[in-house]
C-alpha cells in the first residue's frame, strides 16, 4: 500500500464516518431498550399482584384458616404465622453460626484455609434450594418419621449459614485495622476487642446482611416442600407439619379451584410486601451507615 | 540558651516553644527500658540489628531516622505490638524496670497495660462517647468501681489537657471532636489504664501546627509522671520536645544521647549527616 | 496538675491473664467456620446415601435412560437432564444479551440520575421469590404466550423444527423465558461489576484514536472484560440450573424429549419438587435422590468453575450467587 493509500485508510470518508456514528447511536438505543426490557417484568409482576390480589386482602385473610376443599372463603393466617415461625427458627441456626463463622474468616484463620472456606461457602450459596430440602428430609424427616416445623426451620437455617457468613466477613473486613491495634495497645483481650469494638463498629452491616438473608429464605418454597410440608390448620407443636406462605401459594396455584387461585394471588401479595419491607429496612439502615 | 544549628520553625505557627531543657527534672532513676542485643526479623527480613540502649525513666526519649530505618518497628517492639504481624521473631533481651517483657509465659496483653501507645492517626472508637473511649481500657479489663472510673476519667482528661474542653459534653461521640482533640482523647484513653510508659508513633504527623504545638506542650507535662518514647520524622520536634534522642539507621542504633548534644555535636558522622539534612 | 491516684484496682490489671476466654472464643469461631465444610460433605453424603438403591439398580446407564415409569418402577434421568440443560440454555440465550447490554448501558451510557433507579429495579427483581414468578407465569405469562407469542413464532418461523408442533402454553420455551427473567439480575449485576473494573485508560486510548462510542465499548471495554463476562455467564448458568418453583409451574411437567420448544418438558428440580412426597416405592424415592445427586453435581461444577473464574479476575470472591 502506498503512503497515500495508508493515509486515506486512516482518514475515513465522510460517508464512513456518518455510518459509524449512526451505528453507535443505534447501539446506544438498543442498550437503552434492553434496560427497559429488563425492568419490565418487575413492573408486570407487581401490577398483576396488586390487580389480582389486593381485593382479596381483608381482615379475614389474616385471621382465618383455609376452608376445606370446595368451600370458598377462608384465609392464610396459619401460613403467615408459619412463615414467621420458620424464619425465627432459621435465624436461630443461621445467625449465630453465620456471624461467628464470619468472625473467624475476618479475624483469625490462615490464608489458604480461609480461601477454601470462602470458596465452599460461595458454592454452597449456589446450590439449588431443593437439594437442601432433600438433605434435611434425609436427616430429620426419615429418622423421626414425620414432617415437622423443625425440619423446615433447619432447612432454612442451613441455607442462611453461608449467606450470613460471607456478608459478616465482608463487613468486618471493612473495619479499619487501627481500631484493633488501639484495642490491643490498651491490653484488652482479643475476644473483647472483636466483640465490643469491631463487631459493634460493623453492627449495622452485620444486621443488614442478616436481613438480606432472611428476605431471601422467606420466599423459598422448595426446601419446605418435604420438610415443613404445609398444613391447613394451626400447628400446635413444632414437630408437626407447619404451613408457610410460599407453600400455600404453590399449592393453591396448582389446584383447580378458582377461589384458591384468587387466594394464591393474595398470599403472593402479602409475601411480596413482607419481603419488600425487609428490603426497605435494609436500605434505610445502609443509608444511615454511609451518611455517618 | 543552647546553640542549635537547626532552623527553628517559623514563629507565626508556634505559640510557645518549650525548650529542650527540662524545667524541673525528676531525679535520675534506674532506666525504664534496659535493652541488650535486641534484634527483630519479619520473616527473613531483619528489621532491627543488635540494638542496645537504656531508655531513661520519666524523660522524653525521641527516636529519629530516615524512612525504613526501623524506628517504628523498635517502638512497637517495646510493647510487643509487632506480634500483630505473623512471622516475626526476636533475639536479645528487653526489660522494663527489671521485668523481662519477652520472658516465657509473659502475656503480651499485660505488657501492653504497662506500656501504652498512641498512634499516628487518631483512632477513637467510633461507636463510643468521649467518656466511653477514655474508660474502655479499664472497663474491658474488668474494672467496675464507678467512683474509681469517674476519677480516672477526669484525671486522664486533665492529664491530656482536654478536660476543660469536653467536661460538659462527655456523652458526645468521640469522633465528633476535631483532629487535635481526638488525638488528645486517644492520649487520655491510653493514660487511663495507668501505664508506666507512653509510646507515641508520630503522633502529630496528621495534625496542623497549632494542634501539634499543644501536644508537644502536653508531652512536656506528661514526663513528670510517665516515661515517654516518641518516634518522629520531624527533627525540630525531637529537638524541641525530648531529653534524649536515639538515631536509627538501617535497623541499627547509630547514636543515643542527650538531645542537645546529639543535634549540636553528634559523635557519629552518619548522625551528623542526617541531622544537618544531608540525607533522609 | 492532677495527681496520679493509686488504687488497688490498677495493680490487679497488670497481672490479669487473658488465656482461656480468648482461646474458647477462637475455637467457637473456628467451629462455626468449619460448619461450611461439614455442610458440603453432609449434602454430598446424604444425597449419595439416599440414592444408593437406584445407583445399585441402574448403574451409570441411569443417566442415558429415557423412561420414567413409577408404575413399572423403572427410572431414567435423561428427559430431566435434557429439560434442565435446554431450559437453562434458553434462559442464557435470552438473559445474557439483555443483561450484558443493560450492564453496558449502566456503566457506559446512562447519566448518573438514571443509573440508580435502574439498579434499584434490577435489585428488586432479584428479591422476587421463585414461587411468585411462577404464579405470575402460570396465570399471566403462559396464556399470553399461548395466545400471542407462540402462534406468531410458529407462523413466522414454523419451518424450524423447534417452533413447530402443537401449542399448549406450558412448554419448554415458557420455562426458558421465566428462568431468563430470574437470572437477569445476577447476570446484570455481575457484568456491571466486571465492566466497572475495566480501567478508564483503556477507554481513553480508544477515544484518542477517534473511535465512536460503540467502537470504544467494543474495542476497549468488551474485549478487555471478555473473560470476566464469561464468568458472569457461567454464574448465571449455575443459577438457571437450580431454578425450581417457577419452572415447575410453567414447563408442563411431562418427562419427554421433544424437539419442539412448544412441547412440555421436565427438569431435574421440577420432578423432585412434584413427585418427592408421592414416591411410593423405595426405588422411586432413591431414583429421585439420584436425580438430586445429578443436579447437585452439575450445579456444583458449574458454580465452582464460575467462582474460580471470577476469583482469578477480581482477586477475591464476589460473594454473589
Amino acid at each position: 500500500m502506498s503512503e497515500a493509500d495508508t493515509i486515506a485508510a486512516c482518514r475515513p470518508s465522510l460517508r464512513q464516518q456518518k455510518q459509524r456514528r449512526v451505528t453507535s447511536l443505534a447501539v446506544t438505543w438498543l442498550m437503552g431498550a434492553s434496560a427497559l426490557l429488563v425492568m419490565t417484568p418487575l413492573f408486570l409482576v407487581l401490577y398483576f399482584l396488586i390487580r389480582e390480589g389486593a381485593s382479596s386482602i381483608d381482615w379475614n385473610f389474616f385471621t382465618q384458616l383455609p376452608k376445606p376443599t370446595g368451600e370458598t372463603g377462608g384465609g392464610m393466617a396459619n401460613a403467615i404465622v408459619g412463615t414467621l415461625v420458620l424464619l425465627a427458627m432459621g435465624a436461630v441456626i443461621g445467625v449465630p453460626v453465620g456471624v461467628m463463622g464470619g468472625v473467624y474468616l475476618a479475624e483469625y484463620g490462615a490464608e489458604t484455609a480461609n480461601y477454601w472456606i470462602r470458596f465452599t461457602a460461595d458454592v454452597l450459596n449456589g446450590i439449588p434450594s431443593i437439594v437442601w430440602g432433600m438433605v434435611v428430609y434425609a436427616m430429620l424427616v426419615l429418622p423421626f418419621k414425620g414432617f415437622s416445623a423443625y425440619a423446615g426451620g433447619v432447612a432454612l437455617g442451613l441455607m442462611m449459614i453461608p449467606l450470613v457468613m460471607r456478608t459478616t466477613e465482608e463487613v468486618l473486613l471493612l473495619v479499619p485495622q487501627s481500631y484493633r491495634e488501639a484495642g490491643l495497645a490498651l491490653g484488652i483481650a482479643r475476644w473483647k476487642i472483636i466483640t465490643v469494638i469491631v463487631i459493634k463498629t460493623a453492627l449495622k452491616g452485620i444486621i443488614t446482611g442478616i436481613l438480606v438473608a432472611l428476605a431471601r429464605v422467606a420466599g423459598e418454597t422448595a426446601p419446605l416442600l418435604f420438610t415443613a410440608l404445609g398444613n391447613n390448620f394451626w400447628s400446635h407443636n413444632l414437630s408437626q407439619p407447619i404451613a408457610a406462605l410460599p407453600l400455600q401459594i404453590f399449592t393453591y396455584a396448582m389446584s383447580a379451584s378458582d377461589d384458591w387461585h384468587r387466594q394464591a394471588w393474595a398470599g403472593a401479595l402479602v409475601l411480596m410486601l413482607m419481603i419488600l419491607s425487609i428490603n426497605i429496612l435494609v436500605r434505610l439502615l445502609s443509608r444511615g451507615k454511609s451518611a455517618s | 540558651m543552647p546553640d542549635v544549628s537547626i532552623a527553628p520553625p517559623p514563629a507565626a505557627t508556634r505559640p510557645s516553644a518549650p525548650v529542650a531543657t527540662p524545667k524541673s527534672p525528676a531525679p535520675e532513676e534506674s532506666p525504664a527500658f534496659d535493652i541488650r542485643g535486641f534484634s527483630l526479623w519479619y520473616g527473613a527480613r531483619q528489621a532491627l540489628n543488635d540494638v542496645t540502649i537504656k531508655i531513661p525513666a520519666r524523660r522524653v526519649t525521641a527516636i529519629i531516622g530516615p524512612s525504613g530505618c526501623g524506628k517504628s518497628t523498635f517502638l512497637r517492639a517495646l510493647n510487643r505490638m509487632h506480634e500483630v504481624t505473623p512471622g516475626t521473631r526476636i533475639e536479645g533481651s528487653l526489660k522494663l524496670f527489671g521485668d523481662d517483657l519477652y520472658g516465657p509465659g509473659v502475656d503480651p496483653a499485660s505488657v501492653r497495660r504497662r506500656v501504652g501507645m498512641v498512634f499516628q492517626k487518631s483512632n477513637p472508637f467510633p461507636t463510643m462517647s468521649i467518656e466511653e473511649n477514655v474508660l474502655v481500657g479499664l472497663r474491658l479489663n474488668g474494672v467496675r468501681d464507678r467512683v474509681f472510673l469517674r476519677e480516672r476519667l477526669e484525671e486522664s482528661l486533665r492529664l491530656s489537657a482536654l478536660w476543660d474542653e469536653v467536661k460538659e459534653h462527655l456523652h458526645r461521640p468521640g469522633v465528633s471532636l476535631s483532629g487535635g482533640q481526638q488525638q488528645r482523647l486517644c492520649i487520655a484513653r491510653a493514660l487511663a489504664v495507668q501505664p508506666e510508659v507512653l509510646l507515641m508513633d508520630e503522633p502529630c504527623s496528621a495534625l496542623d501546627p497549632i494542634a501539634t504545638a499543644r501536644i508537644e506542650e502536653l508531652i512536656q507535662l506528661l514526663r513528670e509522671k510517665f516515661t515517654v518514647v516518641i518516634v518522629t520524622h520531624n527533627m525540630q520536634q525531637a529537638a524541641r520536645s525530648s531529653d534524649r534522642t536515639a538515631f536509627f539507621y538501617l535497623g541499627r542504633l547509630i547514636e543515643f544521647g542527650d538531645t542537645r548534644n546529639l543535634f549540636t555535636n553528634p559523635s557519629n558522622p552518619q548522625t551528623e549527616a542526617y541531622v544537618s539534612g544531608r540525607f533522609g | 496538675m492532677a495527681e496520679i491516684t493509686q488504687s488497688s484496682a490498677v495493680p490487679a490489671l497488670k497481672n490479669a491473664r487473658s488465656g482461656w476466654p480468648d482461646l474458647s472464643f477462637r475455637w467457637l469461631a473456628l467451629l462455626a467456620a468449619m460448619t461450611i465444610i461439614v455442610l458440603i460433605v453432609l449434602v454430598g453424603w446424604e444425597l449419595y446415601h439416599g440414592a444408593r438403591l437406584a445407583i445399585a439398580q441402574f448403574g451409570p446407564g441411569f443417566l442415558v435412560k429415557s423412561n420414567w415409569n413409577p408404575v413399572l418402577d423403572d427410572y431414567g434421568a435423561l428427559p430431566f437432564i435434557y429439560g434442565t440443560l435446554v431450559s437453562s440454555l434458553l434462559a442464557l440465550l435470552i438473559a445474557v444479551p439483555l443483561g450484558v447490554a443493560t450492564a453496558l448501558f449502566l456503566t457506559e451510557m446512562a447519566p448518573v440520575r438514571i443509573r440508580q433507579p435502574v439498579i434499584t429495579v434490577v435489585e428488586m427483581l432479584a428479591a422476587v421469590p421463585s414461587v411468585i414468578f411462577g404464579l405470575w407465569g402460570v396465570f399471566i405469562l403462559v396464556p399470553w404466550l399461548r395466545d400471542h407469542l407462540f402462534p406468531w413464532l410458529r407462523a413466522t418461523l414454523g419451518f424450524l423444527p423447534i417452533f413447530s408442533g402443537p401449542i399448549y402454553g406450558l412448554s419448554m420455551l415458557a420455562g426458558g423465558i421465566i428462568v431468563a427473567i430470574m437470572i437477569l439480575p445476577i447476570v446484570t449485576s455481575v457484568s456491571r461489576e466486571i465492566l466497572r473494573s475495566v480501567p478508564d485508560l483503556q477507554r481513553e486510548a480508544a477515544y484518542a484514536l477517534g473511535a465512536t462510542h460503540w467502537e470504544v465499548i467494543r474495542i476497549a471495554v468488551l474485549s478487555y472484560a471478555r473473560r470476566g463476562l464469561f464468568g458472569a455467564v457461567v454464574l448465571g448458568l449455575g443459577r438457571a440450573l437450580g431454578e425450581t418453583m417457577a419452572v415447575t409451574m410453567v414447563i408442563g411437567n411431562r418427562p419427554q424429549i421433544a424437539v419442539s420448544l412448544f412441547a412440555p418438558g421436565y427438569t431435574l428440580a421440577s420432578v423432585i419438587a412434584n413427585e418427592f412426597t408421592e414416591a411410593t416405592s423405595p426405588l422411586y424415592l432413591n431414583s429421585l435422590f439420584e436425580l438430586g445427586l445429578v443436579l447437585l453435581a452439575i450445579t456444583f461444577i458449574v458454580n465452582a468453575v464460575a467462582q474460580l473464574m471470577l476469583r482469578t479476575l477480581t482477586g477475591g470472591g464476589t460473594g454473589k450467587t
